[in-house]
């Protein structure tokens, strides 16, 4: 079944059954939001994506709103503009104001709607929810006091991950995030929690202070391990990988496992090996690369010449790319002559 | 994966990931989809949470029981017989696919069905452990199914009769018509992140890329001539006869890039003695591993950051990798320390780009002819690709199979090479867990991932461990017919009585000192990692 309505000035046809955010989000329309996420169940919490319908005594929310037929949407006005504001202003009173040195700053949405409402004072200053303590987990930090309570990482865990690690604790002012009985987050540390959050509330304990958003690269991955081949967006500072984040229209939807997303430190690891090298003597002494490679080929020869090619067999990797591993039976097919050639991963 | 390429004519997941969120029916066999298949098991939920129902077949609890309707607990080493009575009943209640059965397949005859008579749900309780209530209603169930999709992993490989789950697999679903259509089909979940890609890649004795057979003639001489090379029509060794071939000195030089044989293959005593044996060994990677200490030259090579190429995830979809960063010291990129060497053996190899090999590819198997890098940037794209304007594959046999014909197989049941006796009273199966991968030789450098499983361990049912007076944290030792190991009790109703349960991540306590290289499954050489036998003390 379709519908018509009506957003902005523009007829629009639709399917059925989608709410007034989706259609918006599908043609540009903008309305800002801050606890919803289209991987999730709509929430309705936030009520910063207010809209006006033709009709209707008061503002509704669009992510929890389903369109009909004829109904005439206003994305903005100055009431709706005024409303936001003030929803944002609130959070903003109960939020600590260090974006200098925030994480999070530069890739932060409730930075970006304080930008756009251009809140500079705040009308509304008052107590502030202090909480001290850290969580001990080797993988996400946990700041309550930036937390604005969209819900999002609570949804993410229990509809995504089938966890359920984390609960909203308590309620009105004292209201927070939090494993039950306040202990460390013990959990599968998938960091779907830390993608989904808004603000600099959760974030990757390893990346802490190794680069601000604005110097970072993004460069266009896929996760090294396991076979799902999951999409990874590494963010990189100063020649070193800092942090592993996924696209939602990727593949894997976004959504990563604990290595895929902080398991990526071996990378940078001192252990790395660095140079070539020749054990002389049962001792490993480094090589240049003419010297490693002129050995190796010299070896290969000798014993092709003693001992037939097929006395020279080649084991390749999982882990290495089509490119190598193609060339890599090549090298032995053509260049040593033989088809001593597998890989590993039969098993 | 030889068994599903004998019966259809390609061995591979025959649908993606995307699909799985549209089976209405999940059968996961051998396969801890949560642990080691992540973003998998995510789709499988969300497939849970639109109403399909998931039934697991595991010997252990893997997490993904809590999402089923249906978890059946067979012993180790018994899926032939599970299989075989889930066909049995399906047979008995007519619910094949008798269209199906008729036009795309053969070997569906007295026979085949000689073959399942003896395997009432009475005789596969028996076998397996399983109730045979569990066994009718999982049959009646897959049968009835839409759009049934079949998982598995090492579970069901990692055996000496590894083919033969694999056949019995390929059975069910021929039997049920549930190939070759959007969401329905049988799906192996490869293990590392380009396993399915190094396979295509003709990494393999018998097979140029593109799963070509080296002793047809005419394939060999498209590849010479490709190659402007005279090529040798003598099938390699596997894997696991080079190592025995290295200890009788028919081997005498190996050259093994980015494994670990000495952790991730069976019997460490073996595999050490077999390297050692040998006149040269060259070992490339980015790590001093296990197996690169052994090595006469080890040569640094650069990680998945720093380089660009391809890999191939599961579901057959070839995508892109970049480089982000610069490799450590000297450290280069594999290809070109290959064609360095390739160079020097008189051979030449120059490729100008990377994708001038990537192209190379495309024209040594036509499944990838039609990808470019370019085309690669949204997404990836899935083989069979011929063309430049073909959109990829998301699922296989849409119009029929490889081979012509879905191939029925008979499958007898033959238990595993080694049973329990009095001096081994355990079973002792082998995997993976979800904060490490593989050998280790990654993740355990990774700080936060070792604080969150810092050692090995052996999962024992609390059962077990409280006849034998062992508590959680105990120091045990292992011990199978090839050597021993100590490691930490870790009490868990996830593995049944009698079976016990050791990741092969750790060095320190690795599993493969206690599994058997020598049995093989005969088909495709593959070591029964999941069965051997062990005896427990305290220690
Ligand atoms: S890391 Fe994953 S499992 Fe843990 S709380 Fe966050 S979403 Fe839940
Ligand atoms: S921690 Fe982040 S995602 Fe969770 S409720 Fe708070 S702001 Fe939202
Ligand atoms: S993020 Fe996890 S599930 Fe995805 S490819 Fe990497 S290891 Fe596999
Ligand atoms: S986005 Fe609609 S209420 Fe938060």
């Amino acid at each position: 079944m379709m519908v018509t309505l009506t957003i902005d000035g523009r007829s629009i046809k639709v399917r059925d059954g989608s709410t007034i955010l989706q259609v918006s989000r599908e043609h540009d329309f903008y309305i800002p939001t801050l606890c919803d996420d289209p991987r999730l169940e709509p929430y309705g919490g936030c009520r910063l994506c207010l809209v006006q319908i033709k009709g209707m005594p008061r503002p509704v929310t669009a992510c929890t709103t389903p369109v009909t037929e004829g109904m005439n949407v206003e994305t903005t006005n100055e009431e709706i503009e005024g409303l936001r504001r003030t929803i944002v202003e609130l959070l903003l009173s109960d939020h600590p104001t260090d974006c200098m040195i925030c994480e999070k700053a530069g890739d932060c949405t409730l930075q970006e709607l304080a930008y756009f409402y251009n809140l500079r004072e705040n009308r509304f200053e008052g107590e502030r929810r202090q909480y001290s303590g850290s969580d001990g987990n080797p993988f996400i930090e946990r700041n309550m006091e930036k937390c604005i309570l969209c819900g999002k990482c609570v949804r993410v865990c229990n509809e995504v991950q089938g966890v359920s690690a984390i609960e909203i604790a308590y309620r009105g002012f004292s209201a927070k995030v939090c494993p039950p009985f306040e202990k460390d987050l013990d959990c599968e540390f998938c960091g779907q929690c830390v993608s989904v959050c808004p603000t600099g509330a959760l974030m990757g304990k390893i990346s802490m202070g190794k680069g601000r958003q604005k110097d970072i690269e993004k460069v266009e991955s896929i996760c090294p391990y396991c076979g799902c081949g999951c999409n990874i967006t590494l963010h990189v500072a100063r020649n070193e990988v800092i942090r592993v984040s996924s696209r939602p229209e990727s593949l894997n939807e976004g959504w990563l496992c604990v290595k895929g997303r902080f398991g990526f430190r071996f990378n940078s690891s001192p252990d790395r090996l660095k140079h070539p090298l020749i054990k002389r003597n049962g001792r490993f002494e480094e090589a240049s690369w003419d010297e490693a490679l002129d050995y190796v080929a010299e070896r290969f020869g000798e014993i092709k010449e003693k001992h037939g090619a097929d006395a020279i067999a080649g084991l390749s990797s999982a882990r290495c790319t089509n490119e190598e591993n193609y060339l890599f039976q090549k090298f032995l097919r053509a260049a040593v002559g033989t088809n001593n050639i597998d890989h590993c991963a039969r098993y | 994966m030889v068994g599903l390429a004998t019966v259809f004519g390609s061995g591979a997941m025959t649908n993606s990931i995307p699909e799985i969120e549209n089976n209405d029916l999940l059968f996961v066999i051998g396969s801890n989809t949560k642990e080691n298949h992540p973003i998998v098991a995510l789709r499988m939920m969300k497939a849970a949470r639109k109403g399909a129902k998931i039934i697991v077949a595991d010997p252990r609890r893997v997490p993904l029981v809590r999402f089923a309707h249906i978890w059946m607990q067979q012993r180790p080493g018994t899926d032939v017989a599970l299989l075989n009575s889930m066909m049995h009943v399906i047979v008995k209640e007519g619910l094949m696919d008798k269209d199906f059965i008729v036009f795309r397949t053969e070997g569906f005859d007295q026979e085949f069905l000689k073959g399942l008579d003896e395997f009432t749900p009475e005789v596969g309780q028996k076998i397996t452990g399983v109730p045979k209530e569990k066994i009718i209603e999982s049959a009646r169930l897959y049968a009835g199914a839409s759009s049934p999709g079949i998982y598995y992993t090492m579970g069901i490989t990692q055996h000496s009769h590894g083919t033969d789950n694999v056949f019995c697999i390929a059975n069910l679903g021929l039997m049920t018509g549930s190939l070759g259509k959007e969401s329905s089909g049988v799906n192996p979940l490869r293990g590392q992140n380009n396993v399915q890609g190094s396979s295509d890649m003709g990494c393999s004795p018998n097979m140029y890329p593109g799963y070509q057979k080296l002793t047809i003639s005419t394939i060999k001489e498209k590849f010479e001539t490709l190659w402007g090379a005279k090529l040798s029509d003598r099938e390699g060794m596997t894997a696991t006869d080079m190592l025995s071939a290295a200890e009788a000195k028919e081997l005498r030089a190996m050259y093994i890039m980015g494994e670990n044989p000495v952790l991730s293959d069976p019997d460490m005593a073996h595999t050490v003695k077999a390297l050692g044996a040998l006149d040269f060994l060259v070992v490339q990677d980015i790590f001093m591993t296990e197996t690169a200490e052994l090595a006469d030259v080890v040569l640094p090579a650069a990680s998945f950051a720093e380089k660009e190429g391809t890999f191939t995830n599961t579901e057959r979809r070839v995508q892109r990798v970049r480089k982000a960063v610069s490799p450590p010291g000297e450290a280069r990129e594999d290809l070109w320390i290959i064609a360095e060497l390739s160079n020097r053996m008189g051979y030449e190899m120059k490729y100008p780009r990377i994708e001038a090999v990537f192209q190379e590819m495309g024209m040594a198997w036509p499944a990838m002819g039609g990808m470019t890098y370019s085309r690669l940037n949204r997404g990836g794209l899935q083989w069979p690709c011929p063309t430049q304007d073909h959109p990829g594959t998301p699922y296989l046999f849409k119009g029929g199979f490889p081979r012509g014909k879905g191939r029925f197989t008979v499958v007898k049941y033959r238990p595993s090479i080694e049973e329990t006796d009095e001096q081994y009273p355990f079973i002792l199966t082998t995997g993976r867990e979800l904060f490490h991968y593989h050998t280790g030789s990654m993740t355990r450098r990774v700080d936060a991932l070792n604080k969150v499983s810092p050692e090995p361990f052996v999962e024992i049912n609390p059962e077990d461990a409280r006849d034998m007076a062992v508590e959680d944290g105990a120091m045990l030792r292992v011990t199978s017919r090839r050597g021993a190991i100590e490691l930490k009790a870790r009490l868990s109703k996830r593995p049944d009585r009698g079976v016990v349960f050791i990741p092969f991540h750790f060095k320190e306590a690795a599993a493969n000192v206690l599994t058997n290289s020598k049995a093989l499954d005969p088909f495709c050489k593959i070591p029964e990692l999941k069965v051997s036998t062990v005896r427990i003390e305290k220690v």
